[in-house]
């Protein structure tokens, strides 16, 4: 790969770059499977070691493994919603990562909890924060010759839950208008809000981290008026345009709605972690 | 790039070998290199499921997957769903519940049910729905498909 330089790109599910090249979108003289490595293929969890998620494990077999669901369900409610049964039978998170979309589905979840990107190069190995990976619509931080090999997250905290969800106007198949993506870890009162994280889809040229949005609620009270007080911290966060999926207006409503619900879901399972 | 490559797999039980440039899909193999028209092209982009098969028991698009990539896997296409006994009780239910108009879609709901029935004898509608999201169809409104895969799961369930 690092041969043809921009001229050649990695192929996990091939559910975007196959439509991709057939689109024009770009010419490349060499396409790589890079799901014949074992590393990318790796998928192993433990209360102790936290989620190791090979690039290019494909979304069902992140949903049906009864551990992931277990220790973190914020990741198997994304996985479980991109495009219908086929595409996640194909389609990975390391590459809805890498194809760095705004409405990519999976990436404020992984911004969420704190996923890191293992990548390797020419230079060698290095890891970097998810919540850095994406840097304009469709770039990410990595340079040519670069692969994402895996994804790695920290064991859940204790009393600690999250939740992604999107707002589509269809029932599934669709792109989200906007998406917010919550971690929360609650004190040893299981009343109190320790610390969070709010990630948002497609509201703004990249998924949004919206450190604010989560720090402010270290302390609070886990209740209405503590999540209102995030979600409008989340909508200030949110920079939409207004295209043919909806306006700006709308999103950062949207931003704000979705926040107040993802926080409710992931402080009710964290009640129950 | 014109080169051909020389694949081997297995389709609906046999052992096929065949010869495909890189860039052609496992869609356009089945249907152009082998003849095998049974699976449908709608969409070309993931998004109908006219296409589907499954690979190593996985349902995916074929539109979506390259040739080259059936080396050494096992591919069951709606050429290998019914039995020389006779139809599968999927494809029975469809013409019992008049499943179907144009025909376009059905292969690709035959094989997606299959894959769910086969896993899933009880799935009720909701599921059926959920599971069949992938697969879009143009005539039918969709109740009587939904209908003729949960007579096909009573069948299989064997009452
Ligand atoms: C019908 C349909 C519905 C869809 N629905 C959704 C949806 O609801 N939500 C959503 O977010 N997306 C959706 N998508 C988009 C797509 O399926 C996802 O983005 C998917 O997760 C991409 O994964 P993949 O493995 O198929 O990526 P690929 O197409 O294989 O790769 C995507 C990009 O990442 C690069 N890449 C992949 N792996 C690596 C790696 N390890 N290192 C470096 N670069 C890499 C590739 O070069 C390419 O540029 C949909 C697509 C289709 C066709
Ligand atoms: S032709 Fe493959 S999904 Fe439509
Ligand atoms: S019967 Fe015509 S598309 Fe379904």
């Amino acid at each position: 790969m690092a041969e043809k330089g921009s001229r050649a790109r990695a192929m996990a599910g091939g559910t975007d770059i196959l439509v991709q090249l057939r689109g024009g979108r770009f010419k490349i003289d060499r396409l790589v499977d890079i799901k014949g490595v074992p590393e990318m293929n790796q998928l192993s969890c433990s209360t102790a070691e936290g989620l190791t998620l090979g690039a290019a494990v494909p979304c069902y077999r992140i949903y049906e493994d009864q551990t992931i669901q277990k220790m973190y369900p914020g990741l198997v409610d994304a996985a479980f919603i991109i495009g219908g049964i086929q595409i996640q039978g194909r389609a990975s998170v390391g590459g809805n990562l890498c194809n760095a979309s705004p409405s990519g589905d999976t990436i404020p979840a992984l911004i969420a909890l704190g996923a890191i990107c293992v990548i390797e190069g020419p230079k060698g190995r290095r890891t970097l924060p998810v919540e850095d990976f994406c840097v304009a619509p469709g770039k990410n931080a990595m340079e040519d010759g670069e692969l994402l090999v895996a994804l790695q997250f920290p064991p859940p905290a204790p009393r600690s839950g999250a939740h992604y969800l999107r707002f589509i106007p269809r029932n599934e198949m669709d792109i989200a208008v906007a998406g917010s993506g919550v971690s929360v870890v609650l004190d040893e009162d299981r009343q109190h809000i320790k610390s969070a994280r709010i990630s948002l889809a497609a509201v703004g040229p990249t998924p949004i981290f919206a450190r604010e949005a989560g720090d402010l609620l270290a302390g609070k009270e886990a209740n209405e008026e503590s999540f209102e007080a995030a979600a409008e911290a989340a909508k200030a966060a949110a920079r939409p345009i207004t295209d043919m999926r909806g306006t700006i207006k709308q999103r950062v409503h949207l931003s704000g709605v979705l926040t107040k619900r993802a926080l409710r879901k992931a402080v009710a399972r964290a009640k129950e972690a | 790039m014109s080169e051909k490559i020389h694949v081997r797999t297995q389709i609906n039980g046999s052992d096929v070998d065949f010869l495909c440039e890189n860039r052609q899909s496992l869609l356009e193999v089945l249907r152009d290199v082998l003849d095998m028209t049974g699976t449908k092209e709608g969409c070309n982009d993931g998004n109908c499921g006219a296409c589907t098969v499954i690979v190593d028991g996985t349902l995916i698009d074929s539109c979506l997957m390259l040739g080259v990539e059936a080396q050494g896997k096992s591919i069951t296409t709606i050429e290998g769903v019914a039995s020389p006994d006779g139809l599968h009780p999927i494809q029975q239910a469809f013409l019992e519940n008049a499943a179907l108009q144009c025909g376009i879609c059905t292969p690709g709901f035959i094989v997606a049910a299959k894959a769910l029935l086969e896993r899933e004898p009880d799935a009720d509608e909701g599921r059926i729905r959920h599971w069949l999201a992938g697969n879009l169809c143009r005539c039918t409104g969709y109740d009587k498909i939904v209908r003729a895969v949960l007579d096909a799961g009573q069948t299989m369930r064997g009452n």
